[in-house]
């Protein structure tokens, strides 16, 4: 069974013709990156985890605020996690409902972070790219500007900041965003360095390209790689950066809670039998965590292949 | 016949920080290229010969302008280009393009191909329509030799003669009056590169370019260029026609170099005497006195050292550095 002559011709007419698509080098390195199993895994707990902090608090019929003041003072036997009651976590030592109070501060804490690493991603590669480009002595001031901040001690000027403007989550991500992006920056002009100099940005500049199209359309799709990775592991530190600082009470207003805050409760009250009010936060702490490492390694595989 | 190109007393020079030096300290002046002067009529090709580091890549950055001047003018159609601001030289690049020597870092490699061949357009003409600019991409990859439906590929999906290809088309799409080429076929192998120069040839002819080749085979020159001029070290050593020069080289270092093309003879290549040069090339920071290839020289003299010997006109378009010039019938390769 032979295919007419004519037909044949006509599909290697159509071969020729249909214009192909071709592999970038993201798409080669999303494959690379779903052939990493426990960076897909984590992708799908973080993505659970994100599920969780934006419709959790359907699941239950208690408010994060509403106090009971039935368990109240009879925590540690009344206010143990059980579905009968609904309180599915178990209560708080005020007797609130703590599963509603962890879906917050899940949510307190993936935005805390999400928001640190995007101002890193956005004011640190425009920073590093500009620096780095233009050379000379505006890279010599901008990254100076760098140095002088990076050198002030952060946690006692967000502190200071805290206590002066009083606590609000405003503040804290205004303090956040202030820090993620010092790295970032020194990350991007470090690699924008070696991109400059390569022929197709020279090729840009000798037709005549605005040097700020050149930074936009050539310099940083090229940083882009090293940005994500390095802004996935920075999401981490910063929700750990906010624990800390909520730890100590200085983060998140009553009768808002970010997982540091529930962390630090759960464990003023441990000796007390309610064990469960540590335990909760503390899972959903150090899945995301874990989560977001194991997703900025797979990433980095995916990325940078010659680095294996 | 008017000049499109006409350069004089270009210079260019690097300024070197010495390891370790104080921020005060004076920085080495690095003289990459000194006072070259040459026209280039319309439509004409100029070909650049010269070894590793004698300034042939830093002349064409410098007439393309990535690399700032420190003397001398280019002028392109009446307006000095070295002297221009940024903001009115870029209006004038359109008009020159240049083509690199590594095909594939010469491309940006998160772009698609026909999203790098359109930006020179999106850049210059940015009223042109999407489905023009994708025509006229189209066209010019076809033209070049490139099958137009892998518009969507990437560079990295290409050989290496299919990126210089691309890299060409780049340069073409604004239909420019200059194109500077710097090395283009040194990176591919042998068969590519006569498919590249002979497609460079045909362009030029179709096109009315005017072109400005550089390499340091000295047989590719011979075959695609009109003029010659040969580098050392930053200076103009000769300048003539192409048969002149690959015929009746008059300085000695033009000698050495035409000797040194193996010919594809074993009888020819066995006979031949060459004049082999001994040595380095001197370093631009600290070049020779007078004639700078006095120290690898066959012919030097004691008064070498001393004035740098100006260009002498021996008639017909022939420019001569030497005043021991000698005209030699060297055995050159086809």
């Amino acid at each position: 069974m032979y295919p007419n002559p004519s037909t044949v011709e006509a599909l290697e007419d159509a071969a020729l013709l249909a214009e192909v698509q071709g592999r970038s080098l993201w798409a080669d390195a999303r494959t690379r990156f779903f052939r990493n199993k426990a960076a897909v895994v984590s992708l799908v707990v973080l993505a659970l985890i994100a599920l969780f902090a934006l419709f959790g608090q359907f699941l239950t019929q208690y408010e994060r605020d509403t106090v009971d003041f039935a368990l109240m003072g009879a925590n540690a036997h009344k206010g143990a996690p059980s579905f009968e009651t609904g309180h599915y976590f178990g209560t708080d030592n005020s007797g609130r409902d703590l599963f509603a109070r962890v879906v917050q501060g899940t949510g307190i804490s993936l935005m805390v972070g999400i928001v640190g690493a995007m101002v890193a991603v956005i004011v640190g590669t425009l920073y590093g790219a500009v620096a780095g480009y233009f050379g000379g002595r505006i890279d010599n001031i901008m990254m100076r500007i760098v140095d002088v901040l990076m050198s002030i001690p952060f946690m006692f000027v967000l502190i200071l900041m805290l206590v002066i403007f009083g606590r609000s989550i405003f503040m804290l991500f205004l303090g956040i965003g202030l820090i993620s992006w010092l790295d970032m920056a020194r990350i991007a002009r470090g690699q924008t360095l070696t991109i400059k100099n390569k022929e197709f940005v020279e090729v840009a500049h000798a037709t005549g390209v605005h040097p700020m199209k050149i930074i936009l359309r050539h310099i940083v799709p090229n940083l882009l790689g090293i940005v994500i990775v390095y802004a996935t592991l920075l999401v981490p530190s910063m929700i750990i950066f906010e624990s800390f600082i909520s730890f100590l009470g200085l983060g998140v207003q009553e009768p808002n809670t970010s997982l540091g805050a529930l962390i630090s409760e759960g464990a003023g009250s441990m000796q007390y039998g309610t064990l469960w009010q540590l335990i909760f936060p503390l899972i959903f702490f150090v899945l995301t965590i874990f989560s977001f490492f194991f997703v900025g390694d797979g990433l980095r595989d995916a990325l940078d292949p010659k680095d294996r | 016949m008017s000049a499109i190109l006409s350069v004089k007393d270009l210079s260019v020079t690097f300024d070197v920080r010495p390891q370790g030096a104080w921020p005060w300290t004076p920085p080495l002046k690095l003289h990459a290229v000194s006072e070259m002067s040459f026209d280039l009529e319309a439509g004409q090709c100029l070909g650049v010969v010269g070894e590793s580091g004698s300034g042939k890549s830093t002349l064409a950055r410098a007439i393309v302008g990535t690399v700032p001047t420190s003397g001398g003018q280019v002028n392109f159609e009446g307006g000095d280009l070295a002297s221009m601001g940024p903001a009115e030289r870029r209006v004038h690049r359109r008009d020159v393009q240049m083509i690199f020597q590594d095909p594939l870092a010469a491309l940006n490699p998160r772009m698609t191909v026909g999203e790098i061949i359109a930006e020179p357009l999106v850049t210059h003409e940015p009223g042109v329509s999407r489905e023009e600019r994708k025509k006229r991409v189209r066209e010019l990859m076809e033209r070049v030799g490139l099958l137009p439906n892998l518009i969507n590929r990437y560079p990295h999906e290409f050989s290496g003669g299919q990126c210089q290809r691309i890299g060409i088309a780049r340069a073409l799409i604004l239909k420019p009056k200059l194109l500077i080429c710097d090395e283009p076929v040194s990176a591919l192998d042998v068969s590519v590169q006569a498919q590249v120069v002979n497609l460079l040839m045909e362009l030029q002819r179709d096109m009315g370019l005017s072109m400005i080749f550089i390499a340091h085979d000295l047989s590719v020159v011979k075959h695609i260029s009109d003029q010659i001029i040969v580098m050392y070290l930053g200076r103009q050593m000769e300048m003539a026609t192409a048969e002149t020069l690959t015929t009746v080289p008059e300085h000695p270092y033009t000698q050495a170099l035409i000797s040194s093309v193996p010919i594809p003879d074993p009888v020819l290549e066995k006979a031949r005497v060459r004049p082999v040069l001994e040595g380095e090339l001197p370093s631009p920071l600290a070049p020779p006195s007078g004639c700078v290839f006095r120290t690898r020289c066959p012919k030097a003299q004691n008064s070498c050292a001393g004035d740098r010997p100006a260009m002498q006109a021996l008639g017909n378009g022939h420019f001569v550095a030497c005043p021991y010039h000698q005209a030699e019938e060297v055995l050159a390769a086809s």
